[in-house]
Order: structure tokens, then sequence, then C-alpha cells
């Protein structure tokens, strides 16, 4: 029976639920959302004995759909102060849906210095004391729990980074290659490391195949849901064959590649870290340039990216990651940029709070633009070490910011902007500035409207119709995030009418229940309400829904064009039921 | 007149990656991507001078043609 699966730290003891009525349908973020805004005390410390931290699979995760198989993690975020949901790939989610866990929460936090391990299995939860784990990168630490159970468990872990509460650091889910995809944004690696969970292994021997309320009309669907992502040119072609990253070439050109902390909207070395130069390099090395993160993903936007020697280096090598040390720090040799991934992916910090920091830390000298072996070496040996120097970086942009007395530090509630300048990609900024979570580039993504021609077209650096774009998009995403969905599905959704309707379809066949479209709307507008209600509550109010000042005052070149909505224009974000 | 043509993803295969070339005056964008073959259909995003443009636009010596598929990320 699915079942509700709390740890409790404080007492070193677990106990097994039923799942109430009103968290019964939902999953994914609107259940991690739900959980915290129930349970946690909104003024409470992020990294104290009243926050939790909650991990659900999506509402479809574990059935055939075409990849449902995302965990989703809730908060409440040391790095912003508000609410946070994050999601990744890897083989946790489709364990945890299998064991029939609707949700794992991990509550309280150890008297001593201890750190524990939890092992989850059909039987139930164990709790272990760690000792050679403890300091030990994620890549390594996946390969000792491998080992110590003979069998590939699903691993979701904090690295060193973790351990040490930095504000930075994410937390670790494995992929079936024993590789690492993260559940990256809002320090929620620091929330487990208050915990002092080191790691926890999932096995899911000797559990039933899921089955569905009914079987027939949701193969159906979900043959129809595939075909609209196959079909789809993003997602049937473009992101397997490029990854994320072919939108190097696509931001510079339109002239909204953050570039030189958010300086410039155009980076010279662009064609040097591309999406084409790097599916150019990852085949001549003999790597992959298509690889799914979990299994049933059929878009398969991830890759393997060997070094000159043709080793493994990375996977899951994103735009996000290549322009932050790419044009924002104006690194241009792709393999250093490479091997920081794969240092950050070890130590466990965020690819983008972490790129956006040093972005920071080079306009203030600690290091110079374009160094991309000393971005190397501060990971490996200050940020990995908890040096000074590293946990100053390991805090995150804003506090690098605050330290060097800097005006130019691009976060919104203390998490960094992504990789789309707001001056001239309005509609992205508009979510940057609203969302519950902080800068976040997917809590609607109105950069395929505004630059990519998918979901109709809105002038990018015009302000007509971005508010409600930008909101509508936020409310899907929501909706999208709760079903496990990875969020490449929206864009198929947003152009093939289909995709969407099976998708709502696999729900309704899966569950025995009748959602329309209208319902699944209602449910991203209901996530957001409630996590916006949270934010309220530990003190983020509109005064946080803003851009920092330097967006409004230096205008971005080529377009030249600065950030000028106003308050007003942005709080109407809000008005809707 | 002088047009700078960039092409991206898969429309450089066989193709080119930038090159300056010639056109009379008055041509119009969808000269251009017809005299390269690529297919209407096949083009996502057409910016001129770093917006989007329209296939029908006429360019004028000195422009800055891009071409891409459809294509997306995040
Ligand atoms: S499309 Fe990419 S991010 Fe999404 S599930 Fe597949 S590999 Fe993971």
């Amino acid at each position: 029976m699915r079942h509700i699966l709390r740890v409790n730290l404080a007492s070193l003891s677990s106990l097994r639920e039923p799942v109430p009525e009103a968290w019964a349908s939902l999953g994914g973020r609107a259940l991690t959302s739900t959980v915290v805004a129930q349970e946690v005390p909104p003024a409470c410390h992020p990294l104290g004995p009243n926050n939790k931290l909650v991990f659900a699979p999506g509402m479809l995760t574990g059935t055939p759909a075409a990849n449902s198989g995302r965990l989703s993690a809730g908060s409440k975020s040391p790095l912003t102060g508000g609410i946070k949901e994050s999601n990744a790939g890897g083989t946790a989610a489709r364990m945890l849906a299998k064991l029939e866990i609707h949700a794992l929460i991990l509550e309280g936090m150890p008297q001593g210095e201890a750190w524990y391990s939890l092992h989850v299995t059909k039987d139930g939860v164990s709790i272990q004391e760690e000792r050679d784990t403890v300091g030990m990168g994620n890549y390594e630490l996946v390969k000792v729990v491998h080992a110590r159970y003979g069998k590939p468990v699903a691993v979701v872990s904090v690295g060193p980074a973790g351990e040490m509460r930095m504000l930075t650091a994410n937390i670790s889910v494995a992929d079936k290659e024993q590789h690492l995809r993260s559940l990256g944004r809002g320090g929620l690696g620091a929330v487990m490391g208050s915990k002092r969970v080191k790691f926890i292994s999932i096995d899911d021997s000797g559990t039933p195949a899921i089955t569905s309320k009914n079987p027939e009309k949701f193969k159906e669907a979900a043959r129809i849901f595939a075909k609209t992502l196959l079909d789809h040119p993003v997602s049937g072609k473009g992101l397997p064959t490029y990854g994320t990253n072919v939108l190097v070439n696509i931001l510079n050109e339109a002239g909204g590649l953050p570039t030189r902390n958010f300086t410039q909207g155009t980076f010279e070395g662009h064609d040097k870290i591309s999406g084409e130069t790097m599916h150019d390099t990852i085949v001549a090395r003999g790597g992959a340039p298509t690889h799914p993160c979990h299994p049933g993903c059929i878009i398969r936007c991830s890759q393997i990216y060997n070094d000159q020697d043709g080793n493994y280096l990375t996977s899951g090598f994103e735009y996000e990651t290549i322009w932050g040390f790419g044009a924002d720090c104006c690194v241009e040799n792709l393999d250093d940029i490479a091997m920081a991934d794969h240092l950050m992916d070890d130590l466990g910090v965020d690819s983008i709070e972490t790129a956006v920091t040093f972005g920071v830390a080079m306009e203030a000298g600690v290091l110079s633009f374009g160094d991309g072996k000393e971005v190397v070496r501060i990971l490996r040996d200050e940020v990995g070490k908890g040096t000074p120097l590293g946990r100053l970086l390991g805090g995150g942009a804003a506090q690098v910011g605050r330290a060097y007395g800097l005006t130019r530090v691009p976060v919104v509630k203390g998490q960094g902007i992504p990789a789309y300048d707001p001056r001239s990609v309005k509609g992205i900024g508009v979510n940057y500035a609203m969302s519950t979570m902080g800068a976040d580039h997917t809590s609607g993504y109105a950069v395929a409207t505004n630059i990519l021609n998918v979901g109709g077209r809105v002038d990018p650096l015009g302000k007509d119709g971005q508010v409600e774009l930008a909101r509508n998009l936020n409310i899907a995403t929501a909706a999208i995030d709760s079903t496990g969905m990875c969020l490449f599905v929206a864009f198929p959704a947003l152009d093939i009418p289909e995709c969407l309707s099976s998708l709502v379809d696999m729900i309704n066949a899966h569950y025995g229940i009748s959602l329309t479209g209208d319902d699944v709307t209602a449910l991203g507008k209901s996530v957001l309400k409630l996590e916006r209600k949270f934010n309220l509550a530990a003190g983020l109010g509109p005064e946080q829904d803003r851009l920092p000042e330097f967006f409004c005052l230096e205008p971005l070149p080529p377009h030249n064009v600065v950030w000028d909505f106003t308050p007003a224009e942005l709080d109407a974000y809000w008005d809707f039921d | 007149m002088l047009i700078t043509v960039k092409l991206f993803a898969n429309f450089r295969v066989g193709r080119f990656v930038v090159e300056v070339r010639d056109y009379p005056a008055g041509t119009a964008i969808k000269a251009v991507s017809g005299s390269l073959g690529l297919a209407s259909q096949e083009i996502g995003m057409t910016m001129l001078n770093g917006r989007h443009a329209e296939p029908e636009r006429v360019l004028k010596d000195g422009d800055v043609l891009a071409f891409f598929p459809l294509l997306g990320g995040g």
C-alpha cells in the first residue's frame, strides 16, 4: 500500500503512515510543497531541527509513461530563505515509486557529531552510522555503496559541500551508469548535511510492477504521448543531437547570453563552447552525444563527455553550466569547463550557483576572467577542502558580492540568475523576479516563446504580454513538476495539443480518475499559491520579487536595453485565482 | 550587396558555418534561405542583426543573417 515514510533523525527512528486523503492524488512538487507548507514553520532556520527534507516521486513515476522518472525534493531553502523544490533524474524516483513510498520525509536532526545513512527496502528503512564514507566525493561514494549492497541500488547523497552545509550544496542522484544527476538549486544539500545524512540507498527488490487502474487506456495514452515527444523537432531531434548546449549560439545571436558577469549580451568565444562544437568533440572522442538521465526518458538530452584520451569526464553537461563558466566567466576551453563540471558533481555543488559565483568572484578580482585552470584549482583545493576562500565561494554569488562590496550581483532572493539575460529576454526576467524559487529559468521557460519560436512568439526586448506569458508558463510548469515528467515535455506540449491531453489521459487511466485540462491548470495555480503563501510568511514579500538594481541602470549591449518593469506591473503577476 | 550568413546546428552539415555572400539589391530573406536549399518548414528561427525577422524582409548591405532549425534546451 502506498504510504508516507518518515525518518526522524533526532530519535533515529522511522514511521510508516497511511497517505492522508488530501495528499493521495499529489506527487512531485505538488506533494513536496504541500508537505513543506503544512509541516515546516516558515520562520524556522533552514539548517535547524524544524526544517524537513521531503522526497517524492511524481504522479506517473514508476509507470511506463515516457520521461516520468524525475525525483522531487522540497524543503525551506537555506539559500533563498523561501520554499524550494528541485527535481532530477537518476534511478531513485522509480525505486521509491515501486516501493509504494508516496513521500520520504526527513525530520529533526541528531544531537551528536555522527553521520548516518538510510537504507530503504520493502521491509522499511534501516539507519546506520557512517564512518568511512564521510568526506567522500559522490563518484566514489556511489561505487562504495553499490559494492556494499552488491547490486545497483539507487543512491541519493551529499558530497563534501553538503557535509559542510555550504549554501551551494546540492543533492546527487545516481543514474544507471553510476554517474550523477543533481537536485541542484537552493542549497538542499546543506539541509541534508544539517540532518547528518550522508546518503540514502534504495533497493526495490521484491516489489511487483506498478499497475494502472485502467491498463488499456493507459497504454493507448502513453503511446500517443511518446509519439508527440518524438514528433516534435525540439524533443525528437534537437535535444537528443545537441543537448541543451545548442542554446549558446542561439542566445549569443539574440544578444541574450550573459557574458563577463552580466556586462555584455554576446561572447566572442561562443563557438568554442557551443553545442555544435561539443557534439563534434564528443563524437570524435568516442563519447555519447545522446543519453537518458533516467530509465524511460526518450528525449535523451544528456550526453557522456570524454577527455582528450577518451576517458569519461562528465555527463549531463548542460547549457547553464557551460554558459556559466564559458560566457559568464569567459573560459573558452570546453575541457576546463567539463573538468569543473566533474568536480562540482563530485563535491556536490550546484553548477549554476557556482558558475554565477565565480563570475562575481572574477569581478571582485579573486581570479581573472577566463582563467579556467584557476577555476578548477579553486573548486578542488579551496571549495573541496573547505578553506576560508572555499567557504566564501561555497556560500554563493550573493555572499561573495556582499563580501567584496559589489553592486553587480546577479541574484534574486539570494539565488544566482541563470543563462538568459533578463534585459534582452524579458519574459524569463519576469519569472526570475516572481518565481517562488528565487531566480530560476525552469519556473516558466519564457525563453521558448521569446527566443525559440515555440508556443507562439513574444518580442524578447518588449514588455508587452510578458507578465501574462511568464505567469501562464510558471503555472504549467508547477503542474508538470508534479507529474514526475521532465520539463522538456513542455516543448511538444506547447505546440502539439495531443501531448497535454494524452498526459492528462495517462493520469486518469492510472488513478481511475477524470481530471480535465482545467484541473491540471488549477493544480499548477494551487501549488504556486501555497508556495507564495509560505514565502510571505517566511519574509519574502513583494519587495523581494525584484531584479537587482544594476539591471535597470546598465544597458546591455548589443541591444542596449535595460530592465524596465515597474513594481506595479510585476505585482500584477499574482492576480489570479 | 554583401550579407553575412550564419548557419547553426544541422544546417551547417554540407554547407558552412559563416560566409559573406553577395546578393543583388532588393533580395529578401526567403531568397537567401532558398539559395541555400533550406526548406521553410525546416527553419525554426531567423535572426537579422540579432532580432527575429520574417522571411519577406528585404535585406540591405552589411546585414547579418542567421538561420536556425527548430531547437530548444533549458
Ligand atoms: S530530456 Fe534530458 S533532462 Fe529530461 S529526462 Fe531526458 S535526459 Fe533527463
